[in-house]
C-alpha cells in the first residue's frame, strides 16, 4: 500500500532562506541545527504529532495483529538482529496481498521478536488521508503518508524506523500467478531517502502473504463506485462484504531481515546512477532470498 | 541558521501598516516599550483599536501617494504589513480581495525606489499559503509549495499578496524582506473563525476524519513579529506552536464534546446550511477539517525565538478563558480612540504625568535625562517631579531598566550614580554594569 514515487519534486532545500549555497558542509550543519529544534516530547498526551496512538494501536494489536502473528500465520522470523536498535533505519519490503497483511506482521515481528522494540512507521498511500474511516485509523496504528518529506523527517530528524514497499500499489494489485515475482521498484525515491538521511537500508522479504490473499481478478465497476483504490477478487470478496477483505487464508508466514546496507557517506543522494545501482541492488537481494525461501518451503501451510 | 549568528537590526523607525488591525495594535503596543526604537507610525483608514503610547497614528489607508510621503517624511527604515486578511468570515470577498491584493501592491510601491529610505519589509502572512490537500506532507517547511492551485478566494489573494512581494524583493536588492506564515492563532484576545467554531458547546467535525491541528499563541505572534524587527532575519519563516494535535484531542482539551455531523461528501453543502443556523464555518477552513494541515516550525526556532506556548498550551489557554469569560464579560471597558483626547495626551504642555494611562512610563529619552537630573542633582528635576513619584523614585527602577541607560550617561555621572547605588540599595547587578560602564569609557 505504499507509494513508490518517494522522490517528488520538493524543492531544493539547499537553497534556505538565509541564502547559503548549496554548500554542503552549511547544509548538512543546517539540518543538523534543525533536528535540534525539534519539539520535546509531551508526556501526558496519547498522540504522537504524526497522531499516532498507543491506544488505538494496543486494542488493534490485542484485537488482531496477536491473532494473527501467533496463531494465523504463525510468523517465523529470522535475521531480526539486522534491525538496528537505535538511530533511523529504512525498511524495504516485497509486498502483496489485497489488503496486505505484511507491513502489519513486520511492525509485529519487530514488536515481539527485536531485544529493543521499537515504533515502526508504515508508508501508506495518500489515499488513506482523503477516504473517511480510514483516514482516522491509519495515522493511530503508524500509517504515514509516503510523502519523501515525511520519510525524511523520520528518518533523518526523529531518527525512527519507516517501512517502505517500492513495488507500491503495483505489488499489491498483482495476480496470484504473478506470486513473488517483484514488480519495479519505483524509481529509486526509497534509496535517494535513506541516503539523504544516511541511514541504512534493511531489506527484508515476507514469504506466505501471497497464499494468505490471493488476488485472481480486479473488478473495475465496483472499484469506481467504492471510490477505493481497487477492487480484488479474493477468496472471500467481495462476496462476504466489506470483512470479506479480512479473510486471510491461513498460510505460514516467514519474514527474513537482511543484512543492512549502510549509506553513511554524505551527498551520496546527488549521483542518480548510484542511487538507481542500490535500487537494483535491493530489489535483486530481496528476489534472490524470496525464491529461496519458497524454495525452501515444504508447505504453504506449514512452512 | 544558528543562534549564534543573530544580527541586531538597525531597524529605529518603523511603519506599522494595519494600525487598527489586532496584529497592527498589538505590535505597536510591543514596538513602543523598546528603548532603542526611535519612532513608531501606523497608518489605517479606521480607528485604532488598542490604547498606545508613543505610537503616531496617521489615517492614511492604502493610497500609495500619500504613504510615500509619510515614508519619505519620517525616513521609515522598516516596514511591517499586518494588514492581510486570513480568515474570509472577517470581511466580504471583494473587501478581503481589494485590501490583500491591490493594498500590499501600493504599500509596496510607496516603499521601492533607488532613493526610498525603507531597508527592510516585514510581512505577516498565512499558513494558508500551503493549503490542505490530500497529498499534502506532514509538515510543511518553508521552500514547499502547494501541491494544487488554491479553491478559495483567501488563499488566491494571500498567494497573490506574496508573489508581489518577492517581486518587490527581486527589483529591490538594498531591502531585506521577511515572510512570516502564521497557523491558525488562538488566543483569549483575537477573534477568528476558529475561536468561534471551538466556542461552540458542541464542535461540528467531518464524520470519518480526524485532522492534525496546529495552532499559535497570539503572544508569540506578536513577538515573532517583533523578533523579526529587531534582528535581521531576510527569508521566509512558519509561525506555529511546538507540537501538532489530532482535532479530537483540540477539544478534549477544551473540554468540550465533538460532532460529527458534516457528511464527507457535500460538506460544502452542510456548511452553507450551517451558515444560514449560524454557524460560520468559512470555505478555506472545510478542508482544513478534512485533511488538517502541520507546519514546520523550526527555522524560526533556530534564529533565536522562543514560544512561550506550545499547540497543547495554546488550546488549554483557551479552555481557560472560555470557561472564564461569561464570568468576566463586562469588568473591561473597550478602548476607544479620541483623536482629540489622543492629540492633548501626547503634545499638550499641560500634560506633566502619564499616570493616567495605565502603566506610568516614560520615553527613553526622558529617562535618560530623569537619571541625568536624579544624579547630578540639577535644577530641572522638579521638572520630572510628577513623573518620579509615579515611577516610586530612583531607587525603585528594574536594574535592567536601568543598565540599559548607563551608556548614555558621562563618566562623572557613573561614578555619582555608583555612590548612590551603593549607599542606597547596592544591587551588585547594577554596580557591576556601572563599573564595566566606566572601564569601557577609560
Amino acid at each position: 500500500m505504499a507509494d513508490e514515487r518517494l522522490s517528488l519534486p520538493v524543492e531544493d532545500p539547499d537553497r534556505g532562506a538565509s541564502g547559503d549555497g548549496p554548500d554542503r558542509g552549511t547544509e548538512l550543519a543546517r539540518r543538523t541545527e534543525l533536528r535540534r529544534q525539534l519539539p520535546g516530547v509531551e508526556p501526558d498526551r496519547r498522540l504522537t504529532d504524526w497522531g499516532r496512538s498507543e491506544r488505538v494501536e494496543g486494542v488493534m494489536d490485542r484485537l488482531l495483529f496477536d491473532f494473527f502473528y501467533n496463531y494465523w500465520f504463525r510468523c517465523e522470523v529470522e535475521g531480526i538482529e539486522n534491525v538496528p536498535a537505535d538511530g533511523g533505519a529504512l525498511l524495504v519490503s516485497n509486498h502483496s496481498g489485497a489488503l496486505p497483511p505484511d507491513a502489519a506482521m513486520i511492525a509485529k515481528a519487530i514488536k515481539e521478536e527485536h531485544p529493543r522494540p521499537r515504533p515502526l512507521n508504515l508508508t501508506v498511500e495518500h489515499f488513506f488521508k482523503g477516504f473517511p474511516g480510514f483516514s482516522m485509523l491509519v495515522p493511530k496504528i503508524g500509517g504515514v503518508a509516503a510523502h519523501p518529506a515525511n520519510v525524511q523527517r523520520l528518518l533523518f530528524d526523529e531518527q525512527q524506523l519507516v517501512l517502505v514497499f517500492p513495488e507500491g500499489r503495483k505489488g499489491t494489485e498483482k495476480l496470484y500467478r504473478n506470486r513473488y515475482k517483484l514488480r519495479r521498484f519505483g524509481r529509486g525515491g526509497f534509496v535517494e531517502a535513506a541516503m539523504r538521511a544516511q541511514v541504512p537500508i534493511v531489506p527484508v522479504c515476507v514469504v506466505g502473504a501471497e497464499e494468505a490473499q490471493p488476488i485472481f481478478a480486479h473488478l473495475g465497476l465496483l472499484q469506481k463506485l467504492t471510490g477505493m483504490i481497487y477492487a480484488p477478487v479474493t477468496p472471500t470478496f467481495p462476496h462476504f462484504g466489506p470483512l470479506g477483505m479480512l479473510g486471510y487464508l491461513p498460510a505460514k508466514f516467514k519474514i527474513r531481515f537482511l543484512e543492512p546496507i549502510p549509506f553513511e557517506e554524505e551527498g551520496m543522494h546527488e549521483d542518480r546512477s548510484l542511487v538507481q545501482t542500490y535500487a537494483h541492488e535491493v530489489r535483486a537481494r530481496i528476489q534472490e532470498n524470496l525464491l529461496e525461501m519458497v524454495a525452501e518451503r515444504e508447505s504453504v501451510w506449514f512452512g | 541558521m544558528s543562534a549564534g549568528e543573530l544580527v541586531p537590526s538597525g531597524s529605529k523607525r518603523i511603519l506599522i501598516t494595519g494600525l487598527s488591525t489586532y496584529w497592527g495594535g498589538r505590535l505597536a503596543q510591543a514596538l513602543e516599550q523598546r528603548p532603542e526604537i526611535e519612532t513608531v507610525i501606523g497608518v489605517d483608514s479606521k480607528d485604532p483599536t488598542r490604547e498606545l503610547e508613543r505610537t503616531e497614528f496617521v489615517r492614511v489607508g492604502t493610497e500609495h501617494a500619500l504613504l510615500r510621503r509619510v515614508v519619505m517624511a519620517a525616513e521609515i527604515d522598516t516596514v511591517v504589513d499586518t494588514r492581510l486578511i486570513v480568515d474570509s468570515t472577517v470581511a466580504p470577498a471583494r473587501d478581503a480581495h481589494e485590501n490583500n491584493v491591490i493594498g500590499t501592491m501600493n504599500i509596496l510601491a510607496a516603499c521601492s525606489g533607488s532613493d526610498s529610505p525603507v531597508r527592510k519589509f516585514v510581512l505577516k502572512s498565512s499558513a494558508h499559503y500551503y493549503g490542505a490537500e490530500q497529498d499534502d506532507p506532514g509538515y510543511f517547511t518553508e521552500e514547499m509549495r502547494r501541491p494544487h492551485p488554491p479553491q478559495t478566494g483567501i488563499e488566491r489573494d494571500i498567494l497573490e499578496a506574496e508573489r508581489a512581494v518577492s517581486d518587490f524583493e527581486r527589483k529591490n536588492d538594498a531591502v531585506r524582506v521577511t515572510k512570516l506564515r502564521c497557523t491558525h492563532v488562538l488566543g483569549p484576545d483575537v477573534k477568528t473563525s476558529h475561536t468561534k467554531l471551538l466556542s461552540l458547546p458542541l464542535v461540528p467535525m467531518i464524520l470519518g476524519f480526524d485532522p492534525r491541528y496546529q495552532f499559535v499563541h497570539e503572544d508569540d505572534v506578536v513577538a515573532a513579529l517583533a523578533h523579526t524587527v529587531h534582528n535581521d532575519l531576510p527569508g521566509v519563516f512558519n509561525v506555529a506552536g511546538d507540537g501538532v494535535l489530532a482535532f479530537t484531542e483540540v477539544v478534549g482539551l477544551l473540554g468540550k464534546t465533538y460532532l460529527p455531523v458534516l457528511p464527507p461528501v457535500g460538506t460544502g453543502l452542510a456548511a452553507a446550511v450551517a451558515r444560514r443556523l449560524g454557524i460560520e464555518i468559512p470555505p478555506e477552513t472545510l478542508n482544513l477539517l478534512r485533511f488538517g494541515r502541520a507546519i514546520d516550525n523550526r527555522r524560526l526556532k533556530a534564529t533565536g525565538f522562543a514560544y512561550r506556548y506550545t499547540t497543547g498550551e495554546t488550546v488549554s489557554r483557551l479552555g481557560e478563558y472560555l470557561r472564564l469569560h461569561p464570568i468576566l464579560r463586562d469588568a473591561e471597558q473597550p478602548y476607544r480612540y479620541e483623536e482629540e483626547v489622543e492629540e492633548f495626551l501626547r503634545w499638550s504642555p499641560s500634560v506633566r504625568d502619564s499616570g493616567e494611562r495605565g502603566q506610568p512610563r516614560l520615553n527613553p529619552r526622558q529617562l535618560v535625562e530623569l537619571q541625568k537630573a536624579v544624579v547630578t542633582g540639577a535644577p530641572s528635576v522638579a521638572r520630572f517631579k510628577p513623573a518620579i513619584d509615579a515611577l516610586g523614585g530612583y531607587d525603585d527602577l528594574a536594574e535592567d531598566e536601568l543598565v540599559a541607560m548607563l551608556d548614555s550617561l558621562e563618566a562623572d555621572q557613573l561614578s555619582q550614580l555608583h555612590a548612590h547605588e551603593r549607599a542606597g540599595a547596592a544591587r551588585s547587578a547594577v554596580l557591576g554594569a556601572i563599573e564595566e560602564t566606566l572601564a569601557r569609557s577609560g
